[in-house]
């Protein structure tokens, strides 16, 4: 066997060697390096002007606004994830595959093109806007229409952690269950969920990063306003027009902590998932 | 024969829905998709009725709407070409080697994912620019990075790393090493035996890892607009472009090039839908 294994292909010691120096190089300079000088140009001018930086009045909203958005927007998706996942995993209807593709929709309709469709709803001009003004409801360049942007943008993640996992779970558990009289609530909290659990984690963790870090669809919705609808990101644009690199890389490395955080827990909930 | 017939006619065997909750769970699924994804995106497509087919064309074939798609696909092409190798070359090393360091490279591969595109765009435009790391060497070269058609391909191809390299490697990871084996035993040295034998075996998910990678390039925006310069006619990508003809409050030129890339990004789904078809019944016959 080891006589032909050095004969498979990239088996050799040469072959082997070249490959791993090339896509390790490759990725260092490419992926690393990236994320390394978001940290290294934050701290550039020492700790105290990162700390101004950070505890500056508009990046404290910043950070306070996506804060709020991501708190109304994740434990929705939650709830939304696993009504979805409990509808098409332990049930069969017709449509079942037409409802997963539609879960999936937001992922391939580009975040920008999400923000047009809600200005073109709710906006001045949109379809509901009149409405709206008549109502004295302010939806667009506010935060309820970041809040509806940014759920647009990450309903699906949830759906998609928990869904094949309920699938291949299949209902034998949650049947025996019924049959011994429990209720629909008491099977779900006492058998599916436990089952669940770490994909749950999981999905609310991706939506969490990726709620913290919308730009294109907020950036649509949010109109700007400086101290009043500039998220996170959109702040880290701001500064960057203002030429301020090192302020732009401050409020930038808050949220490389927050992917950093969710790299890490991916990697511990590894195995765990199922 | 006669004994087939001769069973005796069971009940037709029905799934009861024996679960509870499945009107409520299905019911807050259809009502959540319609708010907030269903209805916003008829409204778009309301716009393009309301427009109408020559308006509509009007708006999509102007110089500067042409010139948009055509760098928006351009660079998309190149950042594609890009992780279609890189990607490969990943998936590859992370699964045929073992070495120090392997598992935070793999780890790695999620950043691109987990990092917000506007925190991305800034790093790169400053690691590019003339007095980044990557700029500093590169200027003196006269390859100017930022604000051209190959910053916008940087920043579409870092966004879209993770795509080839997480299709391909549950694939690689499957394949039945006996099939190489035989291709050896056989004489097939070891370069016929990666073209011949492992990549037809993969080929399928290298090319839907591909199409996502393409799909997600077109659509990208926060990382593209800080590297661009977005001059029109010039760096000027079709979503930024969108995004400018709403600001000057120009709907219908927003709605027209929106609806575009909608129609790209739908076409590109169902066409990764079908290679993703054919790749899990590739992998059942490789297996």
């Amino acid at each position: 066997m080891t006589a032909t294994a050095t004969h498979l292909p990239g088996r050799s010691r040469r072959a082997e060697r070249t490959l791993i120096g090339v896509a390790v190089s490759l990725s260092l300079l490419f992926v690393a390096a990236p994320l390394a000088y978001i940290f290294v140009r934050a701290f550039s001018q020492g700790w105290q002007v990162y700390a101004a930086n950070i505890l500056h009045p508009m990046t404290l909203h910043a950070i306070w606004l996506t804060t709020i958005t991501a708190i109304v927007v994740v434990p929705v998706n939650v709830a939304f994830g696993i009504a979805a996942a409990w509808a098409v995993a332990k049930h069969r209807f017709p449509g079942r595959g037409i409802l997963v593709t539609m879960i999936e929709i937001p992922f391939s309709i580009s975040p920008i093109i999400a923000g047009i469709c809600y200005l073109l709803l709710y906006g001045r001009q949109g379809l509901l806007g009149p409405w709206l003004r008549a109502q004295d409801i302010q939806v667009m360049f506010a935060l309820p229409g970041i809040i509806l942007v940014t759920m647009f943008v990450t309903a699906p993640f949830v759906a998609r952690e928990v869904l094949p996992l309920m699938q291949a779970q299949g209902t034998e558990q949650e049947q025996a269950a019924v049959t011994l009289g429990a209720s629909g609530w008491q099977v779900f909290r006492r058998v599916t969920l436990p089952n669940i659990k770490w994909a749950l984690l999981y999905g609310a963790v991706l939506c969490t990063a990726r709620a913290v870090g919308e730009f294109g669809g907020v950036s649509v919705v949010s109109g700007n306003i400086r101290g009043q609808t500039n998220t996170l990101p959109l702040h880290v644009e701001l500064l960057f027009n203002d030429l301020n690199a090192v302020g732009a890389f401050a409020a930038a490395s808050t949220l490389t902590l927050i992917a950093l955080v969710a790299l890490v827990v991916k990697a511990a909930l590894e195995g765990k998932r199922g | 024969m006669t004994a087939a017939t001769a069973q005796p006619a069971l009940p037709p065997i029905r799934a009861r829905r024996v679960l509870p909750g499945f009107t409520l769970s299905l019911g807050t699924t259809l009502l959540y998709l319609t708010l907030i994804v269903l209805i916003p995106v008829i409204a778009l497509i309301l716009k393009g009725v309301e427009m109408g087919p020559e308006r509509f064309w009007r708006i999509v074939s102007s110089p500067r709407a042409v010139a948009a798609f055509q760098i928006t696909l351009t660079a998309a092409a190149i950042a594609t070409l890009f992780n279609a190798i890189y990607g490969l070359l990943m998936a590859w090393v992370l699964v045929r080697y073992d070495f120090w360091g392997k598992r935070l490279l793999d780890a790695l591969m999620d950043v691109p994912f987990a990092l917000p595109t506007a925190v991305a765009g800034l790093s790169l435009t400053a690691l590019f620019s003339a007095n980044g790391w990557f700029g500093a060497v590169l200027h003196p070269l006269g390859v100017p990075v930022v604000y051209t058609l190959l910053g916008i391909a940087v920043a579409m191809a870092f966004t879209s790393v993770p795509f080839v390299v997480r299709t391909v490697q549950p694939v690689l990871e499957d394949m039945d090493p006996a099939l190489e084996q035989a291709a050896v035993t056989l004489g097939a040295r070891p370069w016929t035996v990666f073209t011949r034998v492992v990549f037809p075996a993969i080929l399928p998910a290298w090319l839907a890892g591909c199409t996502t990678a393409f799909a997600r390039s077109l659509g990208e925006f926060g990382a593209i607009v800080f590297i661009a310069g977005n001059l029109p006619f010039r760096t000027e990508i079709a979503a930024l472009l969108a995004f400018i003809r709403l600001e000057e409050f120009d709907y219908n030129g927003a709605a027209a090039i929106a609806l575009v890339l909608l129609g790209f990004a739908l076409v590109l789904l169902l066409v990764s839908n079908l290679l993703q078809f054919w790749a899990s019944r590739h992998r059942e016959a490789v297996r």
